[in-house]
């Protein structure tokens, strides 16, 4: 008796799940292209939830007059976003477009179960395939295209992203968009116009032409921007496809409050870089305190810059000067020295000594080619309003001690040189007081100037100025 | 009623016999050699593939609306299920028959002759080949012939000769096929092999791969030979994946928009 009531028992604990599943509401998932996001499931049962799913080739722009055959789940890339809820039973459709020439199958990383639906939907073209799974596990999953070769299916863009909503749900936010990162190989390098062909070699070199957010340069930038307004929360679910590169997703000027460690459970809080393997998501989510454009980027940065990895978020509203000011103020920087500071080291050889005038000459040209020609050019002629002329310069003769203050101390405000008024700024050189001395001799000796020596010990005494911008 | 479209018919093949002139025919002899399949591995022995004829080109619709009318259960509107599913010969959209009572019968226009026949099932491309005293080339056969470059029987390692076939994956389905023989014959004469469409082969079925193309280099390797990268001797070898990926997926009934074919023998058959 006790037996059977333990069998009774076995045998309705095995039964249930099956009459559980057959009972369960019937829905239709939403699925949506990116960047958009189906709406969050207002649900709190498990249902049996039908996705239909179609795989398509066909040519899209990846880039200003570039041109790909795009392999996609969906029409674009990456593939539609599908959200089910923890516990729901899925009975997934994949049709294969009749125009297709591949086969195609998927395998998402929501599936337990040999080869995570790939067994079970191998879709010749014109045909579509019928299998059910459950979801166990909540997360944020990749989906994509298994059929060999692997590579070539994924490199063409066949991938998208499944969330399976957590039961208890995720917290309540103003926006959420789809993102999700792809490395692209043509035989044409970045930006050579045309239909670009696949190229094997550069794709097992791992040598991407185009990294990209959602399948081409420009599809998350200008009009295609994602928006948000200021103090609103935003959700991003990021994937990255591949096949081959990892992202280092960043947003430019935000921080990540939260960011679910690779799409799973973990909760990472105030996070600026997550790393987006490929077949693998993450979902990140920031309040925006300040206004302006946000670039979404992967910040392995040549990527970002020079192969189209670069999205952006505009966010509208009144700026939060107290968050972030914007520029104030642009002022003077005038530092002590600009080339580097000595620190006492007996092993420094000690400097050259010029111990005549003609030394003096040839030591001094050399400081100021290195020193001093960047602004007041060769043979000093100065350059237009900004940097005053050495050639000839009754400023400069006119007074050898504050020629000598100059050099070593700085100057800045209104001077008359030549009869030109010059407003502009001259930082202090960190030049020994023989180096000084040896370009002074250098500059008045030279370029129709008066002539004069300047000897090291002249530099050593000459005082600091007690106002260097008043000094004139 | 019948001898009008006997007469239609007769003169619709007076036209399409001009056309032939222009057109490559014929069969070229691939002598008997070796080829090792993509799943072998590097020292496992090679198959031998004897000595066959295999048409230079494949089989237009030309050729096939010329069949169709001889062996009328083949026609677009006699089609048995079994032996095709619905999208049989969906290219062929012109009304071969004048006569307003009659069904009209759909053929092939004039644009569509000399590309390949497509949207035909492994039933109907058999029955086509049967009825020339021919037969569908096995797998090893179409490989060995399509290893051939332009200038050598094996050409696989030549520079851009897997990037050539690659490309035309790289390009989307046209509307309409190309003509055939548009493009350079290889070692062997034979045309279209790689570039215009898919072929059916004999035992395009025998290729027993999972449809779960990663697991197939597992233990299970007896049973599913369809290996996956791990147990191929070329991994980049990735044209021949992807023929051997199409197969897999395929069924008899199964007819597509860049699926055809062409036949083999033993000994040269003349049309």
């Amino acid at each position: 008796m006790k037996m059977r009531k333990a069998l009774l028992g076995l045998l309705t604990t095995v039964l249930f799940p099956l009459s559980a599943s057959a009972d369960l509401p019937k829905v239709d998932a939403i699925l949506l292209p990116p960047p958009m996001v189906p709406p969050a499931l207002d649900r709190d049962y498990p249902a049996r939830v039908k996705v239909e799913l179609e795989t398509v080739e066909k040519v899209m722009t990846m880039a200003d007059g570039v041109e790909y055959n795009f392999w996609t789940f969906g029409g674009q890339v990456p593939g539609n976003f599908i959200r089910v809820r923890e516990g729901d039973q899925i009975d997934f459709n994949l049709s294969n477009h009749p125009s297709s020439k591949m086969p195609h199958n998927i395998d998402l990383h929501a599936v337990t179960g040999p080869g995570g639906g790939a067994t079970s939907s191998f879709t010749a073209p014109g045909h579509t395939s019928s299998f059910s799974f459950k979801a166990l596990n909540p997360g944020l999953f990749v989906y994509h295209c298994a059929t060999a070769p692997v590579g070539m299916h994924i490199a063409n863009g066949m991938y998208g992203l499944i969330f399976v909503e957590p039961k208890e749900g995720l917290s309540k936010v103003d926006r959420e968009y789809y993102v999700m990162q792809g490395d692209f190989y043509t035989k044409g390098d970045y930006g050579e116009a045309g239909l670009q062909p696949f190229d094997m070699q550069k794709a097992i070199d791992e040598d991407a032409d185009y990294v990209l957010f959602n399948g081409a340069v420009g599809a998350l930038t200008g009009d295609n921007a994602l928006t948000a307004n200021v103090g609103e929360t935003v959700r991003l679910f990021v994937g990255n496809g591949g096949p081959n590169l990892s992202s280092s997703f960043h947003v430019i000027g935000e921080i990540f409050d939260r960011a679910y460690v690779e799409g799973g459970s973990l909760l990472n809080e105030n996070v600026q870089t997550t790393i987006v393997p490929p077949g693998g998501a993450t979902i990140t989510e920031f309040k925006t305190e300040s206004a302006g454009n946000f670039i979404l980027v992967d910040h392995a940065i040549f990527r970002a810059f020079n192969k189209g990895a670069l999205g952006m978020l505009k966010v509208s509203g009144e700026q939060n000067t107290a968050v972030y000011s914007g520029k104030k103020a642009d002022t003077v920087y005038l530092p002590e020295g600009s080339t580097i500071q000595e620190i006492g080291n007996t092993q420094t050889p000690r400097p050259k000594i010029a111990l005549n005038f003609e030394e003096q000459m040839s030591m001094g040209k050399r400081t100021y080619e290195q020193n001093c020609q960047a602004c007041h050019q060769v043979e000093g002629k100065g350059l237009s309003t900004a940097f005053p002329p050495l050639a000839n310069s009754d400023f400069l003769n006119a007074n050898h001690k504050r020629a000598i203050s100059v050099v070593k101390h700085g100057l800045s405000g209104k001077i008359k040189v030549n009869g030109r008024t010059f407003n502009s700024v001259m930082p202090s050189l960190a030049l020994s007081d023989n180096d000084i001395a040896n370009v002074l001799t250098y500059v008045l000796n030279s370029w129709d100037n008066k002539g004069g020596t300047i000897k090291a010990n002249d530099v050593t005494n000459s005082p600091k100025p007690e106002n260097t911008s008043s000094a004139h | 009623m019948k001898l009008k479209i006997m007469s239609l018919i007769a003169l619709t093949c007076l036209s399409y016999a001009l056309a032939l002139n222009s057109q490559a025919q014929g069969m070229a002899k691939i002598e008997a050699g070796e080829y090792r399949p993509l799943y072998l591995s590097e020292d496992s022995p090679m198959v031998n593939v004897d000595t066959f004829w295999l048409d230079i080109t494949p089989t237009t619709n030309q050729d096939y609306w010329l069949f169709v009318n001889q062996k009328t259960r083949w026609r677009k509107s006699n089609i048995v299920p079994i032996f095709a599913e619905s999208r049989y010969l969906a290219q062929w959209n012109t009304p071969m028959d004048v006569n307003q009572n009659a069904p009209s019968i759909k053929g092939p226009s004039d644009g569509q002759l000399l590309s390949p026949v497509n949207h035909v099932s492994w039933f109907a491309a058999q029955a086509y080949c049967q009825a020339q005293g021919k037969r569908l080339p096995t797998v090893a056969e179409w490989e060995r012939a399509g290893s051939a470059s332009e200038t050598q029987a094996y050409g696989g390692k030549e520079e851009g000769y897997n990037q050539t076939i690659l490309e035309w994956y790289s390009t989307p389905t046209k509307k309409s096929l190309n003509a055939v023989a548009q493009n350079p014959a290889n070692f062997w004469g034979i045309y279209d092999l790689h570039g215009l469409i898919w072929e059916w082969t004999e035992d395009f079925n025998s290729n027993l791969s999972t449809g779960e193309s990663r697991g197939d280099s597992s233990l299970d390797q007896n049973l599913f030979c369809g290996s996956g990268a791990a147990g191929a001797v070329d991994p980049s070898d990735y044209a021949a994946f992807m023929r051997f990926a199409f197969r897999g997926s395929l069924k008899a009934v199964y007819t597509q928009a860049n699926l055809g074919f062409r036949c083999a023998s033993n000994k040269e058959i003349y049309p």
